[in-house]
């Protein structure tokens, strides 16, 4: 039985420490996928995750830091609970979570959801190269290094990157 | 002593997860094998997404397998339920376990799949089991890509060069004999959907026909018609790829039970 939810900041700030294990300048919260904190009864303490992709196999490694962490601040009992909807979307990634990653040269998802239909050979989205500012980009493949990123490649410095795929 | 209702279902929900699970697998085999980088990297993407998707049904099949039958010496987890059943307890369609072959095959087989599975999901959301509803709604986000992308690739085929044009033909022939079985209901799938927890196959026939329909129109390739149609596959009995699939997929967990690395 929930009663009472514990000071959330304080949490929420500890949360700040576990990184994403694939895209590391991001942590948990910048991600958006911490969906809520609950302290039960009995002293058990609830973290409510949501995945971003089905697959993501970062979420296991997410979880299990986590729980290394709270248990090193002095929490005894922690139960980790992941819940599928409403989906995760990158509009749940925080705007700090967008300039880190782009400070990390990954492109952030763009504001609007463009690509996400089944629209075929919809034209490339419009992403901003991170690494000169140019929009003078172009998709490579829709799928990338992990689900959650694509492809592009600049055509004024010619450098590749991920872009953070709006999903 | 399990109740037939939570029989039913959990037979429904073995059977979303095992086909998830098994194309996610066969398209496992394409890791460093694809065309060019991109389309490796895609493939093995759209793997990870199918798995992921799977585990997701396997842990809600072992939480209510648990919950019906409390035997703590005999607990189900996803990983029970993918490693140490036996290939006549696997529920998924003959399609998601055919062979590789070239990528005109994959990629046919993707498409013919991801299009029946993209109207599933679509209805599945609107199951009155909230746990289903919701893997349904977070994974239809995925098949929207997969369905997409998948499409391209039939059109850019069937509608490339005639080598791939041919290639596409042939996967066609490979293919379509397993396609009727996606929208024949089995026994656990007519009674989930009487009570609501799944979907109506019957809705989903057309709709998957017109999209088949209008991509193959698009890559100028011929429609199939009415053909001879194998079933068998979600009642366990499979073709002889799939134990070829297990002996792979379940070594590990058979020669060392529990291992862990």
């Amino acid at each position: 039985m929930i009663t009472r939810e514990i000071d959330k900041k304080t949490i929420y700030s500890y949360l700040e420490q576990v990184q994403d294990p694939e895209v590391p300048a991001l942590n948990v919260i910048d991600m958006g996928i911490v969906r809520d904190v609950l302290l039960h009864d009995d002293g058990c303490l609830e973290i409510i995750i949501t995945p971003t992709y089905s697959g993501c196999p970062a979420m296991d490694v997410i979880s299990m830091n986590i729980r290394i962490l709270l248990s090193t601040i002095g929490f005894k009992k922690i139960e980790i609970t992941q819940v599928l909807s409403p989906p995760w979307t990158t509009d749940w990634m925080s705007e700090e979570g967008k300039r880190k990653l782009r400070n990390y040269g990954i492109a952030p998802p763009n504001p609007k959801q463009q690509v996400c239909s089944d629209k075929l050979f919809a034209p490339n989205e419009a992403v901003q190269c991170p690494h000169c500012d140019s929009w003078h980009t172009h998709r490579v493949s829709e799928f990338g290094s992990t689900p959650c990123k694509s492809l592009y490649v600049c055509d004024d410095c010619k450098e590749p990157f991920d872009y953070f795929k709006c999903h | 002593m399990r109740s037939q209702s939570t029989n039913h279902l959990i037979n429904y929900i073995l059977h979303l997860a095992d086909d998830s699970l098994i194309l996610g697998h066969r398209n496992s085999e394409w890791c460093g094998h694809g065309p060019v980088l991109e389309q490796d990297i895609a493939i093995t993407n759209i793997s990870l997404d199918l798995i992921g998707q799977g585990r997701n049904f396997y842990q809600y099949a072992a939480k209510l397998t648990n919950e019906s039958t409390p035997d703590p010496s005999f607990a189900a987890t996803e990983d029970t339920l993918a490693y140490l059943r036996d290939i006549r307890q696997f529920k998924n369609c003959l399609l998601v376990e055919q062979p590789n072959g070239d990528w005109a095959q994959t990629i046919l087989r993707q498409f013919l799949f991801s299009a029946y599975q993209f109207y599933l999901y679509q209805q599945l959301q609107n199951s009155n089991d909230e746990t289903l509803a919701a893997i349904a709604e977070k994974s239809l986000k995925e098949v929207t890509y997969h369905l997409r992308w998948s499409s391209e690739w039939v059109i850019r085929l069937g509608d490339g060069t005639s080598e791939s044009h041919q290639r596409m033909l042939n996967a066609i022939d490979e293919l379509w004999v397993y396609t009727g079985e996606l929208l024949i209901a089995a026994s656990y799938e007519l009674r989930a959907m009487s009570t609501q927890q799944g979907v109506d196959l019957t809705i989903l026939k057309p709709k998957w026909e017109e999209k088949v329909k209008d991509i193959f129109v698009e890559a100028t390739l011929p429609w199939p018609g009415e053909r001879f149609q194998q079933i068998g596959g979600k009642e366990g009995k499979h073709s002889e790829h799939l134990g070829y699939i297990l002996a792979e997929l379940q070594y590990m967990q058979r020669a060392y039970p529990g291992c862990e690395w």
